[in-house]
């Protein structure tokens, strides 16, 4: 037990710092939330709040799929064969997992920031929404993982991941969407803890499919 | 069914295909409890209650007096058609989900076959459930599509289904194919269904039984609508496993042929 948790430690230690000292790819992904936000900003400029929250889940949906894609497209066939010789396929997913939830995490709050001071702010419930906002960037994080792993297994296909994955992220999203339209009004909302709940059961969810479903995929 | 009978049938089905030069490598490539599994289903007497039910849903369906409902009037008989194109449907989908996990289990590619058949029976009926949904929909709420979250929601399961289907084109190496999609299969599954019926659920719909709404139990599935709508699921129901077991016998000759050629 101690040992798989010291792997998981490792692994996912491995992937931040890999992230750091490759930074081009880091910077990437920051100039591709720049750019997308100043496109809306240019589009539309201060847009109405529910405009404003539609557009944003777009934003993170995008940001979500062209960073948490590499996290599996990245690694070569030989790199692969290292890890399964090192590790064991739990410790590997949950390491994967970890590491892409907390790069959306700080990436989402990053757009956020951004959005916030380009198309004006809209929130009355900062907190709330920034919370929220990590909750949902972790949800696709997790759901992406997992594809991205798939994904992987088919050949590196990054149009294959689209595919696959808009129609099981849109409930979601869905959901995300009318969970964070209650940070925009001042009005208790009936039905927001349920919501929020069930966000959490879809995470721990997914979380429990990627140790059951992994192993499978990591045998070839 | 005497078992030499059986084995005569079978021999008549190898000379027809043309597969008597094939050695006989059933054994391996299926294992014997697979082939127990589907002994009920060579038996006649289903295939001879599904024409019957379907005969008497389409005759009756449109024939039997149903309750006079304002808004509703004649669409109503669309309830043994539409409705029961969901059930036939979730119940196609979860045997793709249990044979995906079988396979997953057993690497067996007589399970991959069924998973993969049932899905696109499933999708089959998925798409008529739209098209006789969407009808329906026009002549009571005013347009083909109404944005509405059950809607939705078979847009999104179709949308799902027709993803694993890319999947598993993507691949050349049929093993490889079976284990991946049975992975995706499952994953999607897992995840898709409690939101499928979570989200109507809790937002306005305006399907009956949803936001408000009350449900066609509660005032108008009187007996004249029962006595119909049952037989009608079961009929449905038995059309989409015998679709089901014609495709799945369908791939298993072509996987024969792939694997002997």
């Amino acid at each position: 037990m101690t040992s798989s948790f010291r792997q998981i430690i490792l692994l996912a230690g491995k992937e931040l710092k890999l992230e750091w000292r490759q930074k081009y790819a880091l910077y990437g992904i920051l100039l591709y939330v720049i750019s997308t936000i100043f496109v809306i900003y240019i589009a539309v400029h201060t847009p109405e709040s529910h405009v404003w929250n539609a557009l944003f889940w777009i934003v993170q949906l995008f940001i979500t799929v062209n960073t948490v894609a590499r996290s599996f497209l990245q690694e070569g066939q030989g790199r692969m064969l290292y890890f399964y010789s090192l590790a064991g396929p739990r410790e590997f997913i949950i390491a994967k997992l970890i590491y892409n939830v907390i790069l959306m995490c700080i990436l989402s709050i990053i757009s956020l920031i951004l959005y916030a001071v380009l198309l004006g702010n809209p929130v009355i419930n900062g907190l709330f929404y920034a919370g929220m906002v990590c909750l949902g960037g972790m949800s696709l994080a997790l759901i992406f993982t997992m594809l991205s792993a798939i994904a992987a297994r088919a050949g590196q296909n990054a149009a294959l991941m689209a595919i696959m994955g808009f129609p099981l992220v849109i409930p979601v999203l869905l959901l995300l969407v009318n969970v964070t339209k209650t940070a925009f009004i001042d009005v208790y909302q009936p039905g927001l803890g349920r919501m929020i709940l069930m966000l959490t059961g879809l995470d721990i969810l997914v979380i429990a499919l990627s140790l059951v479903l992994f192993p499978f995929l990591w045998k070839s | 069914m005497k078992p030499n009978e059986l084995n005569f049938k079978e021999q008549e089905e190898r000379e027809k295909f043309n597969l008597t030069a094939v050695p006989d490598v059933s054994a391996e490539t299926f294992p014997k409890r697979v082939k127990d599994d589907d002994r009920w289903l060579k038996r006649y007497w289903w295939k001879i209650a599904c024409i019957v039910l379907l005969l008497y849903t389409i005759i009756g369906g449109f024939l039997m007096p149903v309750p006079a409902l304002s808004i509703l009037h004649e669409t109503i008989r669309n309830l043994y058609f539409h409705v029961t194109m969901w059930f036939s449907m979730l119940l196609i989908f979860f045997v793709s989900f249990i044979y995906s996990i079988k396979y997953l289990g057993s690497s067996s590619h007589e399970h991959d076959i069924v998973a993969c058949e049932a899905a696109n029976v499933g999708l089959l009926f998925g798409t008529l459930g739209l098209i006789t949904g969407s009808v329906w929909a026009r002549f009571t709420w005013g347009s083909f599509w109404s944005n509405d979250p059950k809607e939705l929601c078979a847009a999104i399961a179709w949308l799902v289904y027709m993803a694993y289907f890319v999947l598993r084109n993507s691949f050349t190496d049929i093993d490889k194919k079976a284990r991946v999609s049975a992975v995706y299969n499952v994953f999607a599954f897992v995840i898709i269904i409690p939101i499928l019926f979570v989200i109507p659920r809790m937002t306005d719909s305006l399907h009956p039984g949803n936001g408000g709404n009350p449900g066609f139990n509660s005032y108008d599935l009187d007996s004249h609508l029962r006595v119909v709508f049952y037989p009608a699921v079961a009929g449905w129901i038995l059309l989409a496993v015998w679709l089901l077991n014609l495709r799945v016998r369908m791939k298993r000759i072509e996987l024969k042929k792939l694997l002997h050629a």
